[in-house]
């Protein structure tokens, strides 16, 4: 009878680590790049007048970042992620993020996160500013940052695309993508995105611009192996 | 019999062709019928009541109960923030500002920080006290037990109330003398913390950022205009110091105000009081008088908190040279 146990135990085990080792050797990886057709609307510049602190930041005035475009048609700040199959749904990352406003812009643009992972926001100007996320979902706040203060440690509890904005500053326009999984990566310097680290798996990935909307694909990752996956946006000018 | 074959042949076609659309027919029926089953049928007409769901408030030794003040809320309140709570009353359209849509449950007066609820007793103060300059009336014809009910009957609009406890009221500590230097360090902070950005310099609302501003629900909104209004001036959220101070430390939920808690200190809020109340020109109140007795010039702020102790040299530091 013992014997018999033993034996079951070390099959259980065997089987176990046969089905385990896989997912834990093999990571895949899904790549490619997000690009658009069409005309993307034109970015104005920005009239920092009014905010001489910041203007002086810029040797020429920058624009507005609601669509960001690269050579080839490429197309930055477009949250690419994993909307179904990722098994890392409550693994909150402990590694710190940062939302810094720098020469009354919001750097990065677009910040991507877990439900629950921990931001600072920080103020690099020599100005005020007040964050003023606009949740639908998660609550409602808002809060003064004048500059040489301490940075203020935020986070979001439910999933959510939240505006955010500084009411001080009305060009000053942001994102906060608040998202089940860290399975996420952001298009920039030419449209280029990266999803590594995939277990074997069947996944839905979603692609998310804040003007063109969303797009999905469904990928199968068996292994270690990188799939490409490509996304194209129909840009309007308007 | 050759003249009968065409008939014959129109025959044949006729006999197998009926059958065959009558088949192609029902199966078309039975298709068309699948289809509009397979689908997500949505639920068309007039919106359904509100489930008045068992809400309480606790205000001091009364309990409100949602379910008593049915009748109240659609006789006195529907008309603005409509049935449902989501502010689309009837009349809210031409109303600004817009009135409190409930279902969203931020709400601008609280003595609680930024993004928590407000407690009963805020609420029940925010009806009482109406809201000054928009349409919320003071609701002074109800009795207190009326406006506790109405306070448990907000909380059916929105699922936070459900499972979020109300946020803890701020400490404000005692409000020490108004003094010439503690107007005049309001003064410092007015100017340090960007107030005027949006309150104007002179506090008449008409800062640079004043003509941007919107709500959370972009509709436009003005920067208060301390200047406005004769010697009882009132807030949006109250008129005593105390509820002045409750402003900037919790901020104005819903709107562009910020909330200050993070940026000054409890002490340092009194100054910005008093030096607010500077800002109502028209004003009779102590904060005045001062200003008058120091004919009406504040001094500049000199800071005088004692600088903290000169760390003594230090001349073991590595590689510090000769």
């Amino acid at each position: 009878m013992r014997t018999n146990q033993m034996l079951l135990a070390f099959l259980t085990l065997l089987v176990c680590s046969s089905m385990m080792c896989p997912s834990l050797m093999f990571a895949g990886t899904v790549s490619g790049k997000v690009t658009y057709t069409g005309t993307p609307a034109h970015q104005k510049p920005i009239d920092m007048s009014k905010e001489p602190s910041c203007a002086k930041q810029h040797a020429t005035p920058i624009s507005t970042e609601t669509v960001v475009t690269g050579a080839n048609n490429a197309l930055d700040n477009v949250v690419v992620y994993v909307s179904s199959g990722a098994t890392d749904e409550g693994q909150v990352p402990t590694q710190a993020i940062t939302y810094t406003q720098k020469g009354c812009q919001y750097i990065p643009h677009v910040l991507p996160m877990h439900v629950n992972q921990e931001f600072d926001i920080l103020n690099d100007d020599q100005t005020s500013h007040n964050i003023h996320p606009l949740p639908k979902v998660n609550t409602e706040w808002n809060k003064s940052q004048p500059p040489g203060t301490p940075p203020i440690k935020e986070k979001y509890d439910k999933p959510e695309f939240i505006e955010v904005k500084c009411n001080i500053h009305p060009w000053m326009h942001g994102w906060f993508v608040v998202l089940k999984t860290s399975h996420y990566d952001l298009s920039k310097d030419g449209g280029d995105f990266k999803l590594p680290n995939l277990p074997p798996g069947k996944y839905t990935i979603t692609a998310w611009h804040e003007k063109y909307g969303t797009q999905t694909a469904d990928v199968t990752i068996t292994g270690n192996e990188t799939k490409d996956v490509n996304f194209t946006f129909k840009a309007t000018a308007y | 019999m050759n003249s009968l074959k065409p008939m014959r042949f129109i025959g044949a076609i006729l006999f197998t062709a009926i059958p065959c659309t009558a088949i192609l027919g029902l199966t078309f029926v039975a298709g068309f019928t699948a289809t509009v089953s397979a689908q997500d049928e949505p639920l068309v007409g007039p919106k359904p009541h509100v489930v008045v769901k068992p809400m309480e408030s606790h205000i001091g030794n009364i309990t409100g109960h949602a379910a008593d003040a049915k009748s109240d809320y659609r006789r006195y309140c529907a008309g603005c923030h409509g049935e449902y709570g989501d502010a689309n009353g009837e009349n809210a359209v031409w109303l600004d500002p817009k009135p409190r849509d409930f279902t969203t449950a931020t709400f601008k007066c609280r003595s609680t920080l930024t993004g928590t609820l407000p407690t009963d007793q805020d609420l029940f103060n925010s009806i009482g006290r109406g809201f000054a300059n928009s349409n919320m009336p003071i609701w002074n014809v109800f009795t207190k037990q009326q406006r506790a009910n109405l306070v448990a009957y907000i909380k059916i609009f929105s699922p936070r109330w459900e499972h979020e406890k109300a946020g803890e009221p701020i400490k404000i500590p005692a409000e020490p003398p108004v003094t010439i230097e503690s107007i005049s360090h309001g003064q410092a902070l007015f100017a340090k913390l960007e107030c005027w950005k949006c309150h104007g310099t002179h506090g008449e609302g008409d800062g640079p950022s004043a003509s941007t501003l919107t709500d959370s629900k972009d509709n436009p909104i003005r920067p208060y205009n301390f200047a406005s209004g004769g010697k009882d001036a009132r807030f949006k959220c109250g008129s005593t110091n105390e509820d002045i101070y409750k402003i900037f430390m919790t901020g104005v939920d819903g709107t562009p105000m910020p909330s200050f808690a993070d940026v000054i200190q409890p002490n340092e809020a009194w100054d910005l009081v008093h030096f607010l109340r500077t800002l109502q020109v028209n004003r009779h109140g102590k904060e005045n008088e001062v200003l008058m007795a120091a004919h009406g010039v504040i001094p500049p702020y000199v800071d005088r908190t004692p600088a903290p102790a000169a760390a003594p040299p230090d001349n073991k530091t590595p590689g510090g040279g000769q």
